[in-house]
């Protein structure tokens, strides 16, 4: 264990922990935008940074993969940090105007859009906070989605723009997705998403449709598992 | 090469090696770098080994590395004598060997004449050029055949590696540390520090790696190492290795630079035959061994994370740095990476002993440092100084002041994340700390120097340009924070500035500085806070006056025809894609301004300089 | 050669590559980089192969292809035109240059020409700041580069038949 404070508060932390999960079980309020329990820490928005000091030097830092030591002091509310919030808000929303979850933000945080940022009108609601890539990469294991090129050209899709090969269909990027950038329609039968029409496999008891073949076919091949025997809904298992 | 069995044997083969340098013997070498070859070095080359052969003449003939002077080039010196020819031609060869290589006749047309006295000058030291460097790290790119492990053997390279090998890990440290060897690609980290934590990290495989990726624009210092004597880093890292306890390393190579690929493999392949890479090195029981890894043209591999990433097979991204590479670098494992220039220095400190090597340069910054003078500047070329030696002399006494009589306006060093030093603080010692402490760095070692012509809000905007297509992409501050700035800085230069912008570009600077994941975005405001910082007045003629006093910025000047001075030969009217510049047969020409778009092919065809920019 | 010899040529080809790197996944760059130098480009059922070869997901392989300037996934000119717009070389003109190569090919940077024989590309510096500006053309470096010059070494190429 290890001694820190945040925001003055004394705080006795597990060596090891990040400074964000050190904050979020005492209760201490840090905004993130590309943070998920469920996924390893990005550091990819830069919303979460903190001010930290060690000694006599203060530095800024992502609170997500900042691991705490002994002495460590965190503000996370510092001219410095609001400052840093503040612009990487004003870029988001200038990147994506459509994007209603950023406004509430700005809203909340009362920061102002910035009037000499142009909106951009390409990038739909994407803020390349990447939950829906490492989703599929390490949660679904499909990798259908990723991150091409780099820079401001940075894209979230299947490779190419074409339907991807691999893509089983299962939504979890759209799921979850901040900002429902991702489009999933899923009509009677069938459910599209990124380019790909998918066929729905019913239920064998009920009858509804309820996960594409493509991702029960996926299912049984990782575990072995016989389609047959995956075949029923989540109500009705 | 036979396999060299120990340290003894190694004396020995140097020594023989050494005998066949018979310095009475005439060698004739000629600079094969990639600048020269872009002059037409190797037909150079080719003819004069054609003509020696020919009238069997007892003469070496040595295709060497980069020698420095590269306004110069192609550069040809003749030993024993030490007769520098810069700008050799093939019509040249037949004189050269006939006259100063039979005879010994000195070709005065061909031997540098300094601006200042007119005087020809014969030897390269004493060439204002090169008088004052001090080249401990370039010194043998001249002499050696970079392709030829004996030449290197023959000057006593690899005697450090033998040294080494005796010595314990722990004191080889040491006296890295003692000679205060700091990093020479732009972080300045005490190099001694970096490996001591390294040698103490847990985890296993450990790896070194030589940074060759040199992306900074304008900085070639690097390549013309990697090329011209690519075993000096070799050795380096054979040392670095050893010191810190890993067996395999990497030279991570851009792929803009295919000689230095090219003679990096080759002594790498030789060093392997040698039995100084491989297993038991110098039957010392130490295996250690060096894969290249060639980059795929992203500026950002030059950093730690994202080369790591490249390596690995994936895309160049970034990775918070909270846990050092010396504990979790390359595939997780401690890795020490340190710049190639860095990795050269190593086997001087070995061979002299750190007491020599902290002799040199300032308190806080040891040993030289080889820079390139390139841009508005009358001698381009590689310099290696001892540090703490004053821009000043850098720029005018080696670089031989601003050509065409212009005025000097600024020095840029340390690439896309360094700053603009002006005039007023030109007797700045070269030193990490004293260039951090104006707003600039020292960075890889690029000095990219800046005349009344350029306009330094120009400048801020190419730096943005540059590292918004550069960044990887991966955090909003760079990714989104440069592209901003670079597009208010499109307005300012199209004359579309607002009042308010230089305040906004200030504090968007200190939020990108503050919130970037690496060094990339953390440092791309600076070009922008420096020329701000010493040149705010062109900002504000951009800005409320519409004006680019430099007369670069397209969208605020205008071209016209001086008609005193316009000759009337039609010439302008050709090359003009627009037909905005006509004019009658034998009658002065005009330009339309309002069709005009200022590409400049009229000022580069005109011989009167009767085109005026405003 | 019928497009499955020809396909079978090119799996061969790969096979080669990709056992010089001994399959190694990490070597997943030089790979792409030595395929480039036989296609002239990365054709997009070569990707595929190495994603079959090599068991990496073809996701991986396009996000390395498009990170990384190196390379192209369109099929490239036969003259190869590249540009240095590193600082040195624009401190001394480069940006006019640009524009000169611009209207003379009539393609932009990362286009080629319709008649497939030349790519324009950019360069953020080759290392020959003494010649500034400098323009690679077909891996030979050309120095102080004027706007005529460009006319005197791309004119005849245009004009020609090859």
């Amino acid at each position: 264990m290890v001694n820190i404070s945040i925001d003055g508060k004394k705080i006795e932390a597990p060596a090891g922990a990040t400074i964000l999960q050190v904050a979020r079980e005492h209760g201490i309020q840090i905004p993130t935008l590309c943070s998920h329990e469920a996924l390893e820490q990005s550091g990819a928005c830069r919303f979460c940074s903190v001010e930290i000091k060690k000694g006599r030097r203060t530095k800024i830092v992502a609170s997500c993969l900042y691991q705490v030591e002994n002495g460590l002091e965190v503000d996370t509310k510092s001219e410095r940090v609001l400052n840093v919030r503040r612009l990487v808000l004003q870029l988001l929303m200038a990147r994506n105007p459509k994007a209603d979850v950023l406004k509430e933000m700005a809203r909340e945080m009362g920061v102002e859009p910035q009037a000499r940022f142009v909106p951009d009108k390409d990038k739909g609601k994407c803020i390349l906070c990447r939950l829906c890539v490492r989703t599929c990469v390490n949660i679904v294991g499909a990798s259908a989605i990723g991150l091409s090129y780099r820079g401001s050209h940075k894209t979230v899709g299947p490779p190419f723009g074409e339907d991807s090969p691999t893509c089983i269909g299962c939504g979890a990027c759209a799921y979850v997705c901040p900002t429902g950038h991702i489009e999933m329609k899923t009509t009677h039968d069938t459910r599209t998403i990124w380019g790909r029409t998918f066929k729905m496999t019913p239920c064998k008891t009920c009858g509804r449709y309820f996960a594409p073949e493509d991702q029960l076919k996926f299912i049984s091949e990782t575990t072995g598992v016989p389609v047959d025997d995956l075949s029923t809904c989540t109500s009705c298992r | 090469m036979k396999k060299i069995a120990n340290a003894a044997a190694l004396r020995q083969l140097q020594q023989e090696l050494k005998k066949k340098w018979d310095p009475k013997k005439p060698v004739v070498t000629i600079c094969a770098g990639t600048g020269c070859r872009g002059y037409g070095c190797v037909s150079v080359k080719e003819a004069l080994a054609a003509e020696i052969t020919k009238q069997k003449l007892a003469v070496d003939v040595r295709a060497t590395g980069c020698f420095g002077f590269c306004e110069k080039g192609p550069l040809v010196i003749i030993q024993p004598q030490n007769i520098f020819y810069q700008q050799v031609k093939i019509k040249d060869v037949d004189d050269i060997v006939n006259k100063t290589v039979v005879k010994g006749e000195v070709i005065e047309k061909l031997l540098y004449r300094d601006p200042g006295t007119g005087k020809r000058i014969q030897k390269e030291a004493d060439v204002p050029f090169y008088k004052k460097q001090m080249r401990l790290v370039f010194g043998s790119n001249g002499m050696i055949d970079p392709t030829r492990i004996e030449d290197y053997l023959a000057i006593g390279g690899y005697s450090a590696l033998g040294k080494a090998l005796a010595m314990t890990p722990e004191k080889i440290i040491k006296e890295v540390k003692d000679a205060g060897l700091r990093g020479r690609g732009g972080g300045g980290f005490p190099t001694g520090d970096k490996w001591e934590s390294c040698r103490e990290a847990h985890g296993s495989p450990k790896y070194v790696i030589g940074n060759g990726d040199e992306g900074d624009p304008g900085a070639y210092m690097d390549r013309s190492l990697m090329e011209g004597n690519p075993h000096s880093v070799i050795e380096g890292m054979i040392i670095g290795a050893y010191a810190i306890g890993a067996n395999q390393g990497f030279i991570y190579v851009r792929n803009e630079y295919p000689l230095a690929v090219m003679h990096l493999t080759m002594a790498i392949e030789n060093a392997r035959n040698a039995g100084l890479l491989g297993k038991n090195i110098l039957g010392s029981g130490f295996n250690f061994d060096i894969s290249i890894s060639k980059g795929g043209g992203a500026f950002v591999c030059g950093e730690s994370s994202a080369l790591f990433a490249s390596i690995e097979g994936k895309a160049g991204e970034a990775r918070a740095k909270y846990i050092h590479a010396v504990e979790k670098g390359l595939w997780d494992k401690p890795t020490v990476l340190n710049n190639v220039e860095t990795w050269a220095n190593v086997p001087l400190i070995i061979n002299k002993g750190a007491k020599w090597y902290s002799g040199i340069g300032t308190a806080k910054s040891k040993g030289t440092k080889v820079f390139s003078l390139v841009g508005k500047i009358n001698n381009t070329g590689l310099v290696e100084v001892p540090m703490g030696m004053p821009l000043r002399e850098i720029i005018y006494d080696m670089g031989g002041g601003i050509p065409k009589g212009r005025k000097f306006k600024a020095v840029q060093t340390g690439g896309p994340s360094g700053g603009c030093i002006p005039e007023s603080l030109l007797d700045l010692p070269v030193d990490f700390d004293k260039l951090a402490e104006v707003g600039s760095m020292m960075g890889s070692g690029g000095m990219i120097v800046m005349d009344d012509r350029s306009c330094m809000v120009d400048v801020a905007k190419y730096f943005l340009a540059f590292l918004q297509d550069e960044s990887c992409g991966k955090c909003v501050p760079c990714r989104e924070g440069v592209r901003r700035m670079r597009d208010i800085f499109e307005d300012i230069c199209a004359g579309k500035g607002k009042e308010g912008d230089v305040d906004l570009l200030e504090s968007m600077a200190q939020a990108i500085k503050d919130g970037s994941l690496c060094a990339l975005g953390g440092s791309a405001p600076n070009p922008v806070l420096s020329t701000i910082r010493y040149f705010r007045d062109e900002y504000e003629a951009h800005i409320k006056e519409k004006r680019c006093p430099a007369g670069v910025c397209k969208a605020l000047i205008t071209y016209s025809i001086d008609a005193k001075a316009c000759n009337a030969c039609g010439l302008c009217a050709m090359v003009c894609p627009t037909g905005s510049a006509h004019g009658e047969k034998k009658k002065p020409h005009v330009i339309d301004k309002k069709t005009c778009t200022r590409c400049g092919a009229c000022i580069e065809s005109c011989k009167f300089d009767a085109i005026k920019v405003k | 050669m019928n497009s499955s010899t020809a396909k079978n040529v090119d799996r061969k080809k790969l096979r080669e590559i990709i056992d010089r790197y001994h399959g190694d996944r990490s070597s997943l760059l030089a790979i792409l980089q030595d395929l480039q130098q036989v296609h002239n480009y990365l054709p997009l059922e070569m990707l595929k192969m190495i994603s079959g070869e090599m068991d990496i997901p073809l996701m991986r392989i396009y996000e390395v292809a498009t990170f990384y300037n190196a390379f192209s996934l369109k099929p490239r000119g036969k003259h190869i035109v590249k540009l240095c717009v590193g600082t040195a070389c624009h401190v001394r003109g480069a940006a006019g240059i640009l524009d000169k190569l611009e209207r003379t090919l009539e393609i932009k940077p990362g286009e080629t020409s319709n008649d497939q024989k030349f790519t324009l590309e950019t360069v953020n510096c080759v290392g020959a700041c003494a010649l500034g500006p400098v323009m690679v053309m077909d891996g030979e470096y050309h120095g102080q580069v004027t706007m005529s010059k460009v006319d005197k070494v791309v004119g005849p190429l245009k004009k020609g038949a090859r």
